[in-house]
């Protein structure tokens, strides 16, 4: 088994192939997204492939340590170029599986109710050195 | 004997070592030892007196504790200054245990997790479940909050406000895995208010009754919120509402009025209208204005411009608004909700776009986001 990040960004991915920005949706179509989100997880549960999944604030800051004082802050940035919004974590069997899920949650249903498509970033934990080594 | 049941005598039987001279940390690991084996021997054996059982069983693991945190102490030389043992400054052991737990020198969230293990019985597993943190993290964070305690808890007394705060805290985590934590904060409320004769104690228990009483009709499925206004009336427990009114009467007509009192107050005038047209919002404003006597913040204020918005109409809402700190998380929802009632809907719109993106949580996340999809649509429409 291996773990991956399954990340989704505010910006900095490429553009969805549909991406119109939620707010224009119908109520109903905001609503079978939402669902299929929820849905998406809960499968991932029952499947014993579901580690972790969270949503992030689009607000942060950035901090870095000034010597004696108190810590310096700054941000949000606006022009930022990368914004994560959120992550799922999976524990897989394969890189080919964590690819096949991406996709199923990448074809999300949007606008016209129509798969958002959108990129998600794929990456892999660095996971504990093995056991058996030669 | 249920959990619960059980889980109500942990305070009283740790009451009883710490009385016995026991200093509260060790006390407390000994109580939870009996507890662990409380539940299967209970199961083959059960016992006729549970309370006594646990006491004795409690007090031989204390001994046993104690004696070897004594030869940790010897072998490592630990300088650590004994806690002072044997003081129990209340007369009322239960409420002494509470201070303890709640103590001022503590953060809220070990404040929190103390409260709920050494008068709730809770687990450590549980309560870091409930809080979505490692276990490992959890009883570090019980353990040092128990050192803070054994360093400067005995000689300060013990402030009933902060054992407010920190049920209060419990009550609004609410629910989230296996430990129903609003439920529990209720039950440590009602058990605090035999033991502490402040009738802020019992408006605060008439504040968790009277908003546990709406929880089935505030989340649909998957968790999503439901407003007020389309909450299934019907699904409102009316036997916990009458419950909090009458108890909130009660504390009201000592003539000490405080935060919770009032907060109560103002869920008991939403509880007793049938339909939500009936809603007295004139008396609720002027509820909320006895709130900022007690408790002037943002939030309180935040909250007062929507009853004015309802008493008096949306741009009545819209001045009190105007006076309220407009960086406070839900400003923007409460903008849009009453720029709504006014007839401004592509403002409204934008405001609940901007709500959705700076949410503090994903069911308002959501919900926003379907109120600005809602108003968009009806807006292409026309």
């Amino acid at each position: 088994m291996a773990k991956y990040l399954l990340l989704k960004h505010y910006r900095g991915a490429p553009a969805a192939v549909n991406h119109i920005p939620m707010d224009q949706w119908t109520p109903d179509e905001v609503e079978a997204h939402i669902q299929f989100m929820s849905d998406f997880a809960t499968r991932l549960e029952g499947t014993g492939e579901f580690v972790d999944g969270q949503a992030l604030s689009p607000d942060g800051l950035w901090v870095r340590s000034d010597g004696d004082g108190p810590p310096v802050t700054d941000g949000p940035f606006a022009e930022t170029k990368d914004l994560i919004a959120g992550w799922m974590i999976i524990d897989v069997d394969s890189q080919e599986r964590a690819v096949e899920l991406a996709g199923e949650l990448s074809a999300a249903p949007g606008a016209g109710g129509e798969p958002i498509h959108e990129w998600l970033e794929v990456r892999p934990f660095l996971a504990a050195p093995p056991t058996v080594t030669d | 004997m249920d959990d619960v049941e059980l889980r109500e005598l942990v305070p009283q039987v740790l009451s009883v070592l710490v009385r016995r001279g026991a200093d509260f940390a060790t006390a407390e690991d000994a109580v939870q030892e009996a507890l662990i084996r409380a539940v299967p021997a209970w199961e083959q054996d059960p016992p006729s007196d549970p309370k006594g059982w646990l006491i004795t069983v409690a007090w031989r693991a204390f001994l046993d504790l104690a004696r070897s945190e004594a030869s940790r102490r010897d072998r490592e030389a630990r300088v650590d200054a004994e806690p002072p043992t044997g003081v129990v400054p209340s007369a009322d052991d239960t409420l002494h245990l509470y201070f303890l737990a709640a103590h001022p020198d503590l953060t809220p969230s070990s404040a929190v997790a103390l409260t709920l293990r050494a008068l709730g019985g809770l687990t450590t597993r549980q309560i870091a479940q409930a809080y979505l943190v490692p276990e490992s993290t959890m009883a570090q964070r019980i353990s040092r909050a128990k050192r803070t305690i054994g360093r400067s808890g005995l000689d300060r007394p013990g402030d009933v406000r902060t054992v407010m705060r920190v049920l209060y805290l419990i009550f609004n985590e609410g629910y989230s895995g296996d430990v129903d934590l609003a439920a529990e904060a209720i039950r440590l409320t009602r058990q605090l208010a035999t033991s502490a004769n402040d009738p802020e104690v019992h408006g605060l228990l008439a504040l968790m009754l009277l908003h546990h009483a709406r929880r089935r009709s505030r989340s649909g499925p998957d968790g999503r919120i439901v407003p007020l206004a389309d909450q299934d009336r019907s699904l409102w427990d009316t036997e916990l509402i009458a419950e909090g009114v009458v108890i909130l009467q009660a504390a009201l007509g000592r003539d000490r009025p405080g935060e919770y009192q009032v907060q109560a107050a103002i869920a008991a005038l939403h509880a007793d209208a049938e339909r939500v047209q009936d809603t007295d919002w004139t008396q609720i404003v002027e509820w909320y204005d006895e709130l900022l006597r007690f408790a002037d913040t943002p939030v309180v204020r935040l909250n007062r411009a929507v009853a004015v918005g309802e008493a008096d109409g949306a741009l009545a809402g819209l001045a009190a608004l105007a006076q309220v700190d407009e960086h406070i998380p839900r400003h923007e929802a409460v903008a849009a909700y009453l720029h709504e009632k006014n007839g401004e809907l592509e403002l409204a719109a934008r405001l609940y776009a901007d709500a959705s993106r700076n949410a503090p949580n994903l069911a308002e996340r959501d919900h926003q986001m379907c109120q600005a999809a809602r108003l968009n649509e009806m807006l292409r429409r026309q």
